[in-house]
């Protein structure tokens, strides 16, 4: 079992969840967080006052997967979220050591 | 005695009331998010405070019988002899207490209004100690020479119909010397301070807006031809000045932004509170964008003039209430209000002299007797918080709850 972590732009939220529906993700998990890359901040301006804003809105989605559906995962991810422009974001995939359904004690993949 | 005045003085008394609140929004939104309450709450607590102040000698010291035209004697405290009879040196047509507490709403204001300028740094216990000398001492004998029975400005003929020096400059002034006094805010002009919420304060602006009606017609003490006279000026001053800040910030930053809509509104009230009951349209109209331009300008240079006026009170409140009060100088005609003056443009070059005289008298004795004040309450009590419970929020270290969970 495989964790896929994917930062993507806050609008691709939909898109992404959708598409994820589609090839029958059956859950994930999802984040606001802020944080910077090469895409670096931008500037906010308040009554005349330029702040350099370093830290930009994006969101984290992670899910959980058997080992043979990762790849057709992070494909879809990384086509459904890419604009072709700076800041599109980055996907990890983590090992996972152990799951358990908290309702039945199931564990394994059973569980995902 | 006129039932339709009474009405309309009580129910403006009550939109006024609704200002505060309604400025607590306004400032609210724009300090961080670990400051809303502590900001909110120096607010909101002034309703209470400066009412009862008001009723115990503060409406006396204000309006009471003149003592040289310097300030009201103390006959009046605890609202003696205040009641349903009319004084007729204010209004022969309303109850005496309905014009006191109609002012009681405009004592209430005016101090809330310089809390934006220590937002974010002044210790609470401290605030309330400056706050009820600085209503006692400073707000009621303004008020007195400007709008009390004997009053000496009122005598030279200073036109003031809604509080542009009594309310505006002397709140803005006051805003300078505690500033200068308290010194900048932990982190200034190295960190973003970012306003936290920004919708907070565009409603805030809104409520102001909304409630300044009753603040400039309702200064009419009528519902006649004047006071709607006053409510119209007083639409097109807010309108105009919105529209040339947005303007203005168009063309030198590239982008309109809401806060610099609201602050234009803002201004452009401000501006057109002296002038409300004494000029036309037209003129209500040129105010409003002389407002709208001159204190976004005065905000631009705040970074430059080397001071950390958190929201902009000396900006917006000063720049503008000297803007309005001059301006009614220049505007003011007698086919508007018969019982006013004509200004610098329809032939009186007088008055516009009288203004200055009313400006000057006004941001010499408050900034003086406000820096003293504010001298010696740092001295006895400490006006700031520590570093510490800077870094962490007034929430939390002043008020012992947070604006926001989870």
């Amino acid at each position: 079992m495989k964790k896929i972590e994917a930062i993507i732009q806050p609008f691709k939220l939909e898109p992404v969840k959708e598409a994820l529906h589609r090839i029958s993700v059956q859950g994930m998990t999802v984040t606001e967080v802020k944080g910077f890359g090469r895409q670096k901040g931008i500037r906010e301006v308040y009554r005349g006052m330029e702040y350099q804003v370093d830290f930009l809105p994006k969101v984290k989605i992670e899910v959980i997967a058997p080992d043979d559906k990762v790849q057709t995962i992070v494909e879809t991810i990384m086509n459904v979220a890419r604009t072709g422009r700076i800041g599109d974001g980055k996907i990890f995939v983590y090992p996972v050591a152990e799951v358990v359904r908290i309702r039945t004690g199931e564990t394994g993949e059973a569980a995902v | 005695m006129n039932a339709a005045n009474t009405a309309f003085v009580l129910v403006s008394a009550a939109l006024v009331m609704f200002m505060t609140p309604g400025l607590a929004l306004f400032y609210g939104g724009m300090v961080r998010g670990k400051n809303v309450l502590g900001t909110l709450m120096q607010n909101f607590i002034l309703i209470a405070l400066i009412g009862v102040e008001w009723a115990l000698f503060g409406y006396s010291l204000a309006f009471g019988p003149s003592i040289k035209g310097i300030i009201g004697n103390l006959d009046w405290a605890g609202l003696a002899g205040v009641g349903a009879a009319p004084f007729k040196a204010y209004s022969d047509t309303i109850p005496h207490s309905a014009f006191m507490v109609f002012q009681m709403m405009f004592a209430i204001i005016t101090p809330a209004l310089i809390t934006g300028a220590w937002a974010e740094r002044l210790k609470f216990s401290s605030f309330l100690i400056f706050i009820v000398l600085w209503a006692t001492l400073v707000y009621d004998p303004v008020a007195h020479w400007v709008w009390g029975d004997g009053g000496w400005l009122k005598g030279l003929g200073a036109l003031d119909f809604a509080g542009g020096t009594v309310v505006h400059i002397n709140a803005g002034i006051a805003a300078l010397a505690a500033v200068l006094v308290l010194g900048k805010r932990e982190g200034y002009g190295k960190e973003a301070f970012i306003p936290h919420n920004l919708p907070m304060t565009v409603l805030g602006a809104g409520i102001l807006w909304f409630g300044w009606f009753g603040f400039n017609a309702g200064s009419a003490l009528a519902a006649d031809g004047l006071g709607t006279s006053a409510f119209v000026a007083t639409q097109l001053g807010a309108s105009a000045a919105t529209l040339s800040w947005c303007a203005t910030e168009w063309i030198v930053r590239g982008k309109p932004t809401t806060l610099g809509a609201a602050s234009g509104a803002v201004a452009g009230l401000v501006a057109i509170t002296p002038a409300a009951g004494f000029v036309g349209p037209l003129s209500a109209i040129l105010i409003g964008l002389g407002a709208g331009f001159l204190c976004y300008l005065a905000v631009l240079a705040k970074p430059k003039l080397g001071y950390d006026d958190s929201l902009d009170v000396v900006g917006v409140h000063g720049v503008g209430g000297v803007w309005g009060a001059l301006a009614t100088g220049l505007f003011a005609s007698k086919a508007v209000n018969a019982a006013g003056a004509n200004g610098l443009f329809f032939g009186n070059p007088a008055q516009l002299g009288i203004q200055a005289l009313a400006v000057l008298t006004t941001l010499v004795y408050s900034f003086g007797l406000s820096w003293i004040l504010l001298k010696i309450v740092d001295a006895v009590f400490g006006l700031r918080v520590s570093r510490e419970d800077e870094v962490a929020g007034l929430d939390l270290t002043e008020h012992q709850e947070a604006g926001y969970s989870l």
